[in-house]
């Protein structure tokens, strides 16, 4: 058989009918369900009296809208202030009690992030196909899956046949070798591999992240880069199946034991893109290369290192992107040429589905700890990603840390990334944010995202304004 | 699904590159459980100068003189005429309902964004991907003749200009089909049951591990 990539091995396992225009029905594992693209889908279910295909095959959980604050979530939907939000919650519990899927409700201790409990609970597990209505879902990709978003009509198609027609997209590999330098972390060599493709150098590719900087993060490192290949338009990233990968995954609690464990581990161990497989297109970067970044603009691809400055757009030949770089200046109130470390921030975000696991918490904690929140900043949101992760930083005393910096300690949910809930911007307001966009208005009307990783977010909620973590540590 | 066959329409030029979907419909919007009634929240940040908030009375709100649906020439617009990486962000498909509540039938752009692109197909929408130079060309024409319209025909693969000049563009066979005759996929799908049914049946034997959680 010819050389394989990881995704033609993710694809030919799940292909369950190819057509001749190229279109194909692929099966699909694990649908993931959360409760803002979904309730038009049950709808359309309930209206066309069909039944989902495989009640297991589907785990839905709240997180969007919810509530981050302790008080809030206390009392429940019974004491939620924002209406509307409440409605949209409530029907993903009666639709799933409807339909009878398994849902993890808000009171659940292991409430959060639906692409942080997928492969928490162990739901997801390498070479499955994963959808959910969430473009987000590429973070699944990580552990060996082929996982991407679809839209609503395709979360109803899941729902009743358990496929999606779909077509092959192109491979790509990002190569990173070399090692990450102290205090740069995956989200910030996510920034840069965006940075040097752009925000569609993806669009039709699977894009699979290898090399020795890959190989040497953890699982969460490699959930962040995977989270992050949709701001780059890939649909999918993926990671190949190491040690790495089966360590985290064995003892989860939907994970399989036993001898049928060992059974996938033996299978698990074949997802890897063949030696000599061939792809469309190839970057590589050198991970020393590699500084802290801090995106200036509203498209994720509008990143500079933290030692650069921001565009000067009388010095771009090209009117088109000459008049994106003024247009985005303008909604930021940036000077051109001004250098990142002078731009002040006002709120400081650490969490979302690329980093609010226990690995960001810690590398967000270490750097402020012994230190204060600056004065002129106004808020500092620390968000867990679930429950777990929540628990397990509270174990490690992450919660104190933070509270005796001044930041807030937040109950699981997505927060500020979106701004669903009451967790938002106020306009003209700077954030420096571990979240994965920074379209205008995106994090609430006005505001002003600037996306870093999560050591660079706390390095400047204590200094105020964006700084070198690697310096702040020394 | 409302099929498509040829349509002619008066075009709106949005002339600006990777249009995310969080400026197509802002996240306040997604809080609806229905379908429908997105339209007056379409590009809800450049089109009014307040913030959208939702169920408000959009004809009460102050609108953004300058945004270019707004402008008298391009009111009845049903194609929209837009740069690449158009629909870039988010999975929503609260993007291309917003799209057509307002009324538009089919985007032409140089580039789509993936989940978009597949979005628009599952309501009617017709995403039209044609060279960057045609739709510079198609964008010069919009500014210079008010009341520009194009026929899109779905049948033929075309957007014919009221010069009498004709672009083909590529479309999935499948897509084609069900767009031509306005047919739901989910129904199509339940017609390979067998087929689903007896892939199920290999992988569990081959991959048993992935029908225990």
């Amino acid at each position: 058989m010819a050389a394989r990539t990881l995704y033609d091995k993710l694809w030919d396992n799940h292909l369950v009918q190819q057509r001749e225009d190229g279109t194909a029905l692929l099966y699909i594992d694990r649908h993931l369900i959360h409760e803002v693209t979904s309730p038009q889908a049950f709808e359309g279910l309930a209206l066309a009296g069909r039944a989902p295909w495989r009640l297991e095959a589907n785990l839905a959980v709240p997180d969007h809208n919810v509530s981050t604050d302790p008080e809030e979530r206390k009392g429940g939907y019974a004491v939620m202030k924002d209406v509307v939000s409440r409605i949209q919650l409530q029907t993903l519990d009666e639709n799933c009690e409807r339909f009878g899927i398994r849902e993890i409700r808000l009171a659940d201790r292991r409430q959060g992030i639906v692409h942080v409990i997928g492969p928490e609970t162990g739901a997801v597990l390498p070479g499955m196909t994963v959808v959910c209505g969430d473009s987000h879902t590429s973070t699944h990709g990580a552990f060996g899956c082929l996982a991407h978003g679809i839209g609503t009509s395709e979360v109803e198609h899941v729902l009743a046949t358990q496929c999606l027609v779909t077509r092959k997209m192109k491979n790509m590999l990002v190569r990173v070798d070399g090692r990450l330098g102290a205090g740069v972390s995956a989200k910030d060599l996510v920034l840069a591999v965006i940075g040097r493709i752009g925000t569609a150098g993806g669009t039709g590719y699977a894009m699979e992240f290898g090399g020795e900087a890959i190989r040497a993060l953890s699982m969460e490192g490699r959930m962040t880069i995977c989270n992050m290949a949709i701001e780059a338009g890939a649909r999918a990233g993926l990671v190949g199946v190491d040690d790495t990968t089966i360590e985290y995954v064995r003892g989860r609690e939907f994970a399989p034991r036993g001898e049928l464990l060992e059974r996938a581990i033996a299978a698990w161990r074949g997802l890897v893109s063949d030696a000599d497989a061939a792809f469309d297109r190839v970057v590589e970067l050198r991970a020393e290369d590699i500084e802290p970044q801090v995106s200036w603009g509203n498209s994720p691809e509008m990143v500079a290192p933290v030692s650069g400055q921001v565009p000067d757009p009388a010095a771009i030949g090209d009117a088109g992107k000459r008049a994106g770089v003024e247009r985005a200046l303008a909604y930021m109130g940036l000077t051109p040429g001004m250098r990142i470390g002078d731009i002040r921030v006002d709120r400081v975000f650490i969490g979302s589905c690329t980093n609010s696991r226990i690995e960001d918490l810690r590398a967000a904690a270490a750097v402020v700890r012994g230190r204060r929140k600056a004065g002129s900043v106004k808020q500092v949101l620390v968000v867990p990603g679930s429950g777990q992760v929540k628990a397990q930083a509270e174990a490690e005393g992450l919660d104190r840390v933070f509270a005796e910096a001044g930041f807030e300690w937040r109950e699981p949910g997505c927060s500020m990334c979106l701004a669903m809930n009451a967790d938002k911007l106020l306009p003209g307001e700077h954030c420096a944010s571990t979240s994965n966009r920074n379209f205008e208005g995106r994090q609430g009307h006005g505001g002003r995202t600037h996306l870093v990783s999560p050591a660079m977010a706390a390095a400047a909620a204590v200094a105020g304004h964006f700084v070198d973590v690697r310096r702040l540590a020394n | 699904m409302r099929a498509f066959t040829v349509h002619t329409g008066l075009v709106a030029p949005l002339d600006r590159a990777n249009v995310d979907t969080d400026l197509i419909i802002p996240k306040q919007f997604l809080k609806s459980i229905r379908r429908s009634g997105f339209g007056p929240n379409l590009f809800d940040g450049l089109r009014y100068l307040d913030e959208g908030v939702p169920d408000a009375d959009c004809s009460r709100r102050p609108l953004n003189p300058d945004f270019v649906l707004n402008q008298p020439r391009y009111q009845g617009a049903s194609v929209l005429l837009a740069r690449h990486n158009f629909g870039c962000g988010s999975s929503r498909e609260h993007a291309p309902w917003a799209l057509d509540d307002y009324g538009f039938r089919a985007v032409i752009a140089p580039g789509f964004a993936d989940i978009f692109f597949n979005n628009c197909f599952q309501n009617g929408l017709l995403p039209i991907v044609l060279e960057e130079k045609i739709v510079d060309k198609l964008f010069a024409d919009v500014a210079a003749h008010e009341g520009y319209a194009l026929t899109i025909d779905l049948e033929g693969q075309e957007v014919r200009t009221p010069g009498g000049e004709s672009f083909g563009f590529a479309i999935d066979a499948f897509r084609k089909h069900c767009l031509l005759n306005g047919l739901d996929d989910i129904g199509l799908t339940l017609q390979q049951t067998e087929s689903i049914r007896a892939f199920e049946a290999r992988q569990r034997e081959q991959a048993p591990w992935l029908w225990v959680g």
